[in-house]
């Protein structure tokens, strides 16, 4: 039975957003119905999937009078998200596992179950908005509270799911968010964010998380001029751009990875100009309608600060040179507050000279393909 | 109208349980450990459930151990084996998770079963050698699945437990069978048997295991010497007449609700798979001809449909007002694919598509063709648009 602003699926992961995104949407009138989902099923205790996660979930559902199912999607969790997750370090990326979490669970096989089920929306405690321009255009907008913003890992979004999507929280900070559940009496109105990859065990943490997966191999760091000046316990969990966690002694300067030779096990550190480069390829590119041109920005990451440029066929060309991003991570692009698409970073040119180390340009650093100058 | 179809996950109780239950809360309250009249008559009653649980089960009535239930009597009858001798524990890869991981807690070995789901008796033979480590304490291999409805061979069990591995105490998980089967005739050579009272019309948190004298068991509860010093606590009396009043109007109504609820079931059965292709139901050979459900309860319809997943199918008939079950869950609430299923080597995609409709004394026609009209309809509806 819809009521009379139609129904919704709500996904309760537990916490305080999407719990307050229930109880919006229960006291506007919706006919709302919360799900949770079970992902993962190993050790984890970062913010999902724990049966005290679903257990909150259900109790905020009982509080605001709602239905409450589970639904497990932990076989497609592992095809789309962990799986490409673990294999794209093992390729030396840099993967972004809650966009395609999103991509493939959220947006994907939970919009296709709530279809089936009748269902005329899904609803989630992403902090963003979904806005309407004068062209009758959905877009994903910044969240009001600019510090926990997600638009970015809402990139992907295409027009079918904007026009079934409510984000209810996104008009709110955090602090009315919590004041919000705290008013109703929710139990999980001061439950802490989820931190990190949620199928991660924060105490093992990555390195623990892919040494049971794959086999995780030592590099020496270099610099510059091919110096020896330390070494990392597993290349695969470098980043281009990373500047904590290397261990560099007695060297004291701020320094970056800027290459890294998986093949021979060299990651080469250099100064934040040594990754500066004019252009990045971006793959897998797709608009939220139809294509943009002009002057863009781009965000790399999750919390990034956007970077202005233009496109030009598959790579973006920076307005002025910008640091490399790391192969595999997600960047979405922006006109003004939307989003107007997204893809993936590719190859990017070398920031530098690798000299004679014998690491640095080979063929993955290489740009595989210049920029095609006025293609699309 | 809701169509209970979930019979197998639980039951209404039984109004005469009720009416037997509803005077020991709030007239003959006494602890039946002790000593004043109260006492006596709360004592009484235990005994008296005692000798009806007794006679149900074919058992002496000082061989009925009260419990919190069947996963309790499971564990009692396991650990408390275990405890007393050492020694391994085996059981059959399709027991309910309360005896399955118990026995995995305990470094036992699974028996695997056969593509019917009935337990591999050579497997059994094997697994019982005492080449392979620590002698055999126990065995447990229930009467009949809680998910499939699938009857164990019980009487060969106990052949091959006898000759292989003499020691041995044989255990029988009777949860599901007492509605449908003769328990006392079935179970006659186990030495532990457990029940459940909330399966056939008893309340919920309280249960039975049948401890025959020559199996001697360490107690999982320590305390007041209750239950003869094998279950320490006060018992949970008003749930324990409850039990047995159930108990006793099961048996009585046993020889006519197994034929009519099979009829129901047949028929539910049988109109599913004529309804839509790619059914497939457990515990039967395909081939031409009336589909055989000898070796299944009488009140189980388990089938998996090739193309869906449970939890969307059981979200529609939900809202037809059909309460069914997938057999499978975890904690969280989510449904994980079967180890039942897996253990008889369905594929794991099948095995998320599948659909237990459990009847029970109160199944009517009616709900028959409720669930007639729905199932097929749902199924339809998620294979077209999911």
């Amino acid at each position: 039975m819809a009521g009379p602003l139609g129904n919704v699926l709500v996904a309760m992961s537990g916490g305080v957003d999407s719990s307050v995104t229930a109880a919006l949407l229960a006291e506007a009138g919706y006919d709302v119905v919360g799900v949770t989902l079970k992902l993962w099923g190993g050790e984890s205790d970062s913010g999902c999937c724990s049966v005290s996660d679903v257990d909150d979930a259900r109790w905020v559902a009982h509080r605001i009078g709602i239905d409450h199912h589970v639904f497990n999607f932990g076989d497609d969790f592992d095809r789309y998200v962990v799986e490409p997750y673990v294999a794209a370090h093992s390729a030396g990326e840099t993967p972004n596992p809650c966009v395609e979490c999103n991509r493939h669970i959220k947006f994907d096989k939970l919009f296709r179950r709530a279809d089936a089920l009748g269902f005329d929306a899904i609803a989630t405690g992403h902090h963003a908005r979904v806005v309407t321009d004068g062209d009758a255009v959905r877009r994903i907008a910044r969240g009001a509270d600019g510090d926990k913003d997600q638009s970015y890992v809402l990139h992907m979004l295409g027009q079918a799911q904007l026009a079934r999507l409510l984000l209810p929280v996104g008009h709110l900070t955090k602090g009315e968010v919590r004041a919000k559940a705290a008013d109703l009496g929710l139990p999980t109105a001061d439950k802490p964010d989820s931190q990190d990859v949620c199928f991660i065990h924060s105490q093992g943490g990555r390195q623990a998380f892919l040494g049971d997966r794959i086999p995780l191999a030592t590099a020496r760091l270099v610099d510059t001029d091919g110096r020896d000046v330390g070494a990392v316990d597993s290349v695969e969990l470098v980043t281009i751009g990373q500047r904590r966690g290397l261990d560099l002694g007695g060297d004291t300067g701020r320094r970056y990875v800027i290459d890294i030779d998986r093949p021979a096990r060299v990651v080469t550190v250099g100064r934040r100009d040594d990754l500066l480069v004019s252009w990045q390829r971006i793959d897998g590119l797709a608009w939220s309608h139809q294509p943009v041109d002009g002057p863009l920005a781009f965000q790399c990451s999750a919390h990034g600060t956007p970077r202005p440029g233009r496109l030009d066929g598959g790579a973006i060309i920076w307005d002025r040179p910008q640091p490399r991003v790391a192969t595999g991570q997600s960047i979405a692009v922006y006109v003004g507050d939307r989003v107007v698409g997204g893809g993936v970073a590719g190859a990017a040119p070398n920031g530098f000279d690798p000299g004679t180390s014998g690491g640095g340009a080979g063929p993955a650093e290489s740009p595989v393909r210049a920029p095609e100058p006025g293609s699309r | 109208m809701v169509h209970y179809l979930d019979n197998a996950a639980t039951t209404a109780v039984r109004p005469a349980a009720v009416e037997a239950m509803l005077p020991l809360y709030t007239e003959v309250y006494g602890n039946p450990s002790g000593a004043h009249r109260m006492a006596r008559l709360a004592n009484q009653v235990l005994d008296d459930a005692r000798e009806t649980l007794a006679e149900v089960l074919g058992a002496a009535p000082g061989q009925i151990v009260f419990t919190a239930g069947g996963t309790e009597a499971d564990n009692l009858a396991i650990r408390g084996a275990l405890d007393a001798h050492g020694g391994a524990a085996v059981c059959s890869a399709v027991e309910h998770h309360a005896v399955l991981d118990t026995v995995e807690h305990y470094g036992g070995r699974i028996v695997s079963v056969r593509p019917d789901g009935r337990i591999d008796l050579d497997a059994l033979a094997a697994a019982l050698d005492p080449a392979l480590g620590p002698p055999v304490t126990i065995v447990s291999v229930m009467l009949a699945n809680n998910e499939t409805g699938i009857i164990q061979p019980l009487a060969e069990v106990v052949d091959v437990v006898r000759r292989s591995a003499p020691q041995a105490l044989i255990h029988t998980d009777a949860v599901q069978a007492l509605c449908w089967l003769d328990v006392a005739q079935a179970a006659a050579d186990a030495d532990l048997i457990s029940i459940s009272a909330h399966k056939f019309g008893g309340p919920k948190g309280v249960g039975a295991l049948v401890v025959r004298d020559r199996a001697r068991l360490a107690p999982l509860f320590i305390g007041g010497g209750q239950e003869r010093d094998r279950r320490g606590g006060t018992q949970n009396v008003a749930g324990i007449a409850g039990m047995a009043v159930a108990a006793a109007e099961t048996v009585a109504e046993r020889p006519s609700a197994v034929p009519r609820v099979a009829a129901l079931r047949d028929r539910l059965a049988d109109g599913i798979r004529a309804a839509i292709d790619g059914v497939f139901e457990s515990g039967v050979a395909a081939g031409p001809g009336p589909v055989d459900r000898s070796i299944k309860t009488a009140n189980i319809c388990h089938v998996c449909f090739e193309g869906i997943e449970s939890e969307a199918l059981l979200f529609l008939l939900e809202k037809q007002d059909i309460m069914a079950s997938a057999a499978s869950s975890c904690a969280s609430g989510a449904m994980d694919p079967s180890h039942v299923l897996a253990a008889m080597g369905f594929p794991r995609e099948l095995a998320f598509g599948s659909l237990r409709l459990s009847l029970g004394y109160g199944t009517t026609d009616v709900d028959v063709d409720a669930a007639l009209r729905a199932v097929p309809a749902a199924v339809t509806r998620l294979r077209e648009r999911s």
